[in-house]
């Protein structure tokens, strides 16, 4: 079975790499670009009947850190 | 005073910082992340900066889970002192051992010069030689400084005198100015400015010295 994660910093902190991402898009004339937010994928590959419980721990635990960022997962 | 300097696979500050604490006179051990241990009587432990394991996920990630990372918790849940500077800072905020986080730099750049810090607090084993409110230079290098946390914990680290540094002149974007602090106990100690490089006449600036010489002053006994 497959997960994805997708971990985002939390609303309210400071994106300063969306930011510039937000600028350049600006720059490059795309005008309406109102915020861009960065985050990252992590694609795991998992033994079949991993629960999900397992994967959240696993999120908790190393692939997120919840002070500053927030996770969502898919099972596919 | 004995000391141990954890060695992480990107560590590059590792000896600096054993130098530093020999020249002081502590008695310094280099132990590899794989060790499960600390050797005994330890009194305390330095992580240093680099990059360990590449900062793959996030800067001191998987450095706070490697398995001298475990021990180095056991150390400081007994009252162990313990300090990381630069990448240390964030493994050992990674480790849940100090509170916050250190996101990239508000600037974006990597940054590497001397830069001038405030001594925010002398009630601590790392700061009692300097005096309060003190201007000292210490050189920065890094690309993930930018320290956060949410705002009861910003006003918890003012509140119980926990801010151990600042920055004068803030270069990252980190709240409250904070360039290093303390743990409820005062004694653990995360600082993303390298004392260790500002140790000896050779380095062109000796502010850092101060720090060492406090630490082991305050642990060993008179």
């Amino acid at each position: 079975m497959k997960a994805r994660v997708n971990v985002m910093l939390k609303n309210g902190v400071l994106d300063p790499q969306g930011a510039a991402v937000r600028h350049a898009l600006g720059a490059m004339g795309f005008d309406g670009v109102n915020d861009v937010r960065q985050g990252k994928v992590i694609e795991l590959d998992l033994a079949d009947g991993t629960s999900e419980e397992t994967i959240k721990s696993m999120c908790e635990k190393l692939l997120a850190n919840m002070v500053i960022e927030s996770y969502s997962i898919e099972l596919a | 005073m004995k000391a141990a300097v954890l060695v992480f696979p990107g560590s590059n500050c590792d000896r600096d910082m054993a130098v530093a604490l020999r020249q002081s006179g502590a008695d310094v051990t280099m132990v590899w992340h794989k060790e499960t241990s600390l050797p005994e009587g330890l009194d305390v432990v330095g992580v240093p900066g680099g990059f360990s394991y590449g900062d793959y996920l996030r800067c001191g990630a998987i450095a706070a889970n490697s398995p001298i990372t475990q021990a180095l918790k056991v150390h400081v849940e007994r009252g162990g002192y313990a300090f990381g500077i630069c990448n240390g800072f964030q493994v050992l905020t990674e480790a849940g051992l100090l509170p916050g986080a250190l996101l990239r730099n508000a600037g974006l750049k990597y940054i590497c010069k001397t830069t001038p810090l405030t001594v925010a607090t002398t009630d601590s084993a790392y700061t009692s030689t300097y005096t309060k409110g003190q201007v000292i230079g210490v050189p920065i290098a890094h690309h993930d400084g930018n320290f956060t946390a949410d705002q009861s914990t910003l006003d918890m680290l003012d509140a119980e005198d926990r801010v151990a540094f600042r920055y004068a002149d803030n270069p990252n974007g980190s709240s409250h100015d904070i360039a290093g602090i303390l743990s409820a106990n005062r004694r653990v100690l995360g600082m993303m400015p390298h004392p260790e490089r500002a140790f000896e006449a050779a380095h062109g600036n000796e502010d850092g010295k101060g720090f060492f010489d406090a630490l082991v002053s305050a642990v060993v006994p008179a």
